[in-house]
C-alpha cells in the first residue's frame, strides 16, 4: 500500500457479513483540518466505516491507514493511542459517574493496570478537565452525575471525553442526534472549533446542520461511494436526490 | 496524612464505618463473646474476606463470580498441607505402614509423599502459596475468559462449574487431598499449638486485623483512578475500551486481587477451625459467599462484614432448631434482597440509619430539654413553696 500525506486513507476496503458486503471497496480519503461528512439512507454502512476504523469490526479486505500506521491490524485501544478517538451514535457516557469522573476516567494518562491505580489529580489534570469542561459547555455541571445530563448535554460529554484525549482522527457518529435548535448551534460552532489541527469525521442526517459544518461531503449508499464533493455539488447530484435527498 | 485520611480511611463517613467496625470486632465481641462463641465469630468472619473481594468483583467490576469458594479453598488447602504435614512426623505416625506421610495417604496406599507436597514443610513458602497459588489460578481463568471477552452470566457460570470440577477433583483424588473428608486433625503452626484458648484469641486477633488491612486494599483501590474505570465498565464496557483502555487487564487484575483476598480468608478459617474440606470448595458455599455479599450491600466494603455477619450467625441460630427451613429461609433472602434492597445492609443503613440516628438524637434532645424545663419549673414551684 502507498504512502499518503491523508490522515486518514482508507483503501479497497470491504467487509462481510454471511456473505453481505456491508462495505464494498471503499476509498475514502480524509486531510489534516478537515471536516468531513458522511450521509446516506439506513444501511448505506455508515457506522461500519467507523466501527472499521475504531476496530470494533475487524475489515475482511483492504486497509486503513491512518498517518500511515495501518489500523487493521491494531487492537482497539492501541487505535485509541494512535490518535482516534470515536463517539457513539447512542451517548455513551458513564451515568455512574460525575461529569468531572467521566473527563477525568477519559484523560489519556494512567492506561494501564498500575499506570491507573498509581494516577493522580494533579493540577494539570484538573485543568485540562476544568478547560474542556467549559468548551462543551458543562463548566457549571462538573460535580453532577452524568445520568442527570439532558440528552444533549451527554452527547457534549462524550465529545468533551474525546477531546480531552487530543486525538488526530475524530468519529462522531450522529453527533446532534436529539438536540435542540439551540443546541444544534452550539454544537456546530463547537465542531468548527475544534477541527482545527484535527480531522473530523462526522455522520449525520441533518442537512441543514451539515451544510453548516461540512467542508466536503461524502454520500454513502450500498457500502460504496455514491458521490463525494462540497455540500453543492452533492446535494445537486441526481443520483443522490434519487436514493438520499429525494425522500 | 491526607493519602491515609482520603484514600484509605475514605473521608470523614469511611473513617467512622471503620472505627465502629474495629470497635466490634476488636473489643464488643471478644469482651462479649465466650471463647466458644468468638472462634465461631472468627470463622465467619474469614467468609468475609471472600465477601470484601466480591465487593470489588461483583459490586464495583460488574464481574459475578460463583467460584470464590475455589480460591477461599484453595487458600484453605494450602495453609492445611503445610499443617497436616507438621502434624504428621515420624513419631506421631509411626503406626503408619509408611510412617510420616499424612495419615490419609497412608489408608490410600501411598507410599511417598507426592511432590507437590515436599514444599509444603515450608512455612515461609506456605504462606506464599496462600497467596500466589490462588492467583495464578485467577489469572489463567482470567487470561483465557476475559481476553476472548467473555463476561456476564456466561462468566458466572463458568466459575460455577469451576468450582464443581474443583470439588470433584479433591473428593476423587483421595490419596492426594484426603478426599472428602478433607484434611483434618490439625494441631500445630511451628511447634505452636493453634487448638489451645491463647491460640484461638491469638489467630482471631489476627484475622480481624488481616480484615481491616483488607478493606484498606479495597478502599485504596476503589478510590483510585481504577476504582472509578471499573464503576465505567460495568456501565459501559465499550466507551471505556475505546477511550484506550485495554479492559481485559483491569478485569484479570481485580478477579486476581479478589483471588488473592479470598485465599487469605480460606488460609485464616484453616488455623482456626482446624481442618479443610472440599465442603468449603464447592457452589454452595461460593453461592454463600454471593448472598453475603448482597445481604450486606454489594457496593459496601463494610457492609458486606455485616452482611456475612447476620446471614450466619442466622443459619447457626435458624439450623439449630429449625435445620429444614433454613435454606428455605436463605433463598427468601436473597429474593428479598435482590427485589427490595438491592444494596443490601448497607444501602438500608444510606437510606433510612442515619435519619434514625439523627431522630433519636432529636428525641433525646427534646426530652433533655423537657426533662430541663420540667426541672426548672418543679424547682421554682419548690422555692415558691418555701
Amino acid at each position: 500500500m502507498s504512502i499518503t500525506d491523508f490522515t486518514l486513507a482508507i483503501e479497497d476496503l470491504t467487509v462481510s457479513f454471511d456473505g453481505f458486503k456491508a462495505v464494498d471497496s471503499l476509498n475514502l480519503y480524509v486531510d489534516k483540518d478537515e471536516l468531513r461528512v458522511v450521509i446516506g439512507p439506513n444501511g448505506a454502512g455508515k457506522t461500519t466505516v467507523l466501527d472499521l476504523i475504531c476496530g470494533k469490526t475487524k475489515a475482511t479486505e483492504g486497509s486503513i491507514k491512518f498517518k500511515n500506521i495501518e489500523l487493521t491490524r491494531l487492537s482497539e485501544h492501541q487505535i485509541v493511542h494512535a490518535g482516534v478517538g470515536r463517539k457513539f451514535q447512542t451517548p455513551s457516557i458513564y451515568e455512574n459517574l460525575s461529569v468531572y469522573e467521566n473527563l477525568e476516567v477519559s484523560y489519556p494518562k494512567g492506561h494501564s493496570v498500575f499506570g491507573s491505580l498509581a494516577f493522580k489529580r494533579t493540577v494539570e489534570v484538573d485543568t485540562r478537565i476544568r478547560e474542556i469542561a467549559d468548551e462543551i459547555f458543562l463548566g457549571d455541571f462538573l460535580d453532577m452525575e452524568a445520568a442527570l445530563l439532558s440528552h444533549g448535554q451527554k452527547q457534549w460529554l462524550e465529545i468533551g471525553m474525546l477531546l480531552i484525549q487530543d486525538p488526530e482522527l475524530l468519529m462522531l457518529d450522529e453527533p446532534v442526534a436529539g438536540m435542540s435548535v439551540k443546541e444544534r448551534e452550539q454544537t456546530a460552532e463547537l465542531l468548527k472549533k475544534i477541527c482545527k489541527g484535527r480531522s473530523v469525521l462526522v455522520i449525520e442526517h441533518d442537512m441543514e446542520f451539515v451544510a453548516r459544518i461540512a467542508h466536503k461531503v461524502t454520500v454513502l449508499h450500498q457500502g460504496k461511494i455514491l458521490a463525494e464533493g462540497d455540500m453543492q455539488t452533492v446535494q445537486n447530484d441526481p443520483k443522490v436526490i434519487e436514493v438520499y435527498l429525494g425522500h | 496524612m491526607n493519602f491515609v485520611y482520603e484514600r484509605l480511611l475514605g473521608g470523614k463517613n469511611g473513617a467512622i464505618g471503620i472505627a465502629i467496625l474495629a470497635a466490634l470486632i476488636f473489643i464488643i465481641l471478644p469482651v462479649g463473646l465466650d471463647l466458644f462463641r468468638l472462634n465461631l465469630v472468627g470463622k465467619y468472619l474469614t467468609y468475609a474476606f471472600a465477601a470484601v473481594s466480591l465487593v470489588l468483583l461483583w459490586g464495583y467490576g460488574g464481574i459475578l463470580s460463583l467460584g470464590q469458594g475455589v480460591f477461599f479453598g484453595l487458600g484453605g488447602y494450602c495453609m492445611a498441607m503445610f499443617l497436616k504435614l507438621e502434624a504428621s512426623d515420624p513419631v506421631t505416625t509411626k503406626i503408619q505402614s509408611t510412617p510420616g506421610i499424612p495419615d490419609f495417604m497412608d489408608w490410600n496406599q501411598l507410599t511417598a509423599l507426592p511432590w507437590f507436597w515436599e514444599p509444603f514443610n515450608s512455612f515461609t513458602f506456605t504462606v506464599i502459596a496462600v497467596l500466589v497459588v490462588p492467583t495464578i489460578f485467577a489469572f489463567i481463568i482470567g487470561y483465557s475468559m476475559f481476553k476472548r471477552r467473555v463476561g456476564g452470566v456466561y462468566f458466572a457460570i463458568i466459575t460455577q462449574a469451576i468450582a464443581l470440577i474443583l470439588t470433584v477433583l479433591i473428593v476423587g483424588q483421595q490419596g492426594y487431598t484426603g478426599g472428602i473428608n478433607g484434611i483434618t486433625d490439625l494441631r500445630t503452626l511451628n511447634g505452636w499449638d493453634i487448638r489451645s484458648d491463647s491460640a484461638k484469641y491469638i489467630l482471631y486477633f489476627i484475622n480481624a486485623f488481616l480484615l481491616i488491612g483488607v478493606i484498606f486494599l479495597g478502599r485504596f483501590i476503589l478510590t483510585s483512578k481504577f476504582g472509578r474505570l471499573l464503576l465505567a465498565m460495568r456501565d459501559k464496557e465499550d466507551r471505556v475500551r475505546f477511550s484506550g483502555y485495554d479492559v481485559s487487564n483491569f478485569k484479570i487484575f481485580i478477579f486476581c486481587i479478589s483471588a488473592m483476598i479470598s485465599a487469605v480468608g480460606g488460609a485464616m478459617f484453616t488455623l482456626q477451625v482446624g481442618f479443610m474440606s472440599p465442603s468449603f470448595v464447592g457452589i454452595v458455599p461460593s453461592i454463600e459467599m454471593v448472598i453475603f455479599a448482597a445481604v450486606g450491600g454489594r457496593m459496601s466494603l463494610i457492609g458486606v462484614v455485616y452482611g456475612t455477619l447476620i446471614v450466619n450467625a442466622g443459619k447457626t441460630a435458624f439450623s439449630e432448631s429449625f435445620p429444614e427451613i433454613w435454606l428455605f429461609l436463605m433463598g427468601g433472602l436473597f429474593i428479598a434482597v435482590v427485589m427490595y434492597f438491592p444494596n443490601g445492609i448497607a444501602g438500608l443503613w444510606d437510606k433510612h440509619g442515619k435519619k434514625l440516628i439523627g431522630c433519636i438524637m432529636r428525641m433525646q434532645c427534646v426530652t433533655a430539654v423537657k426533662g430541663m424545663i420540667e426541672n426548672k419549673r418543679t424547682g421554682k414551684i419548690g422555692t415558691a413553696s418555701k
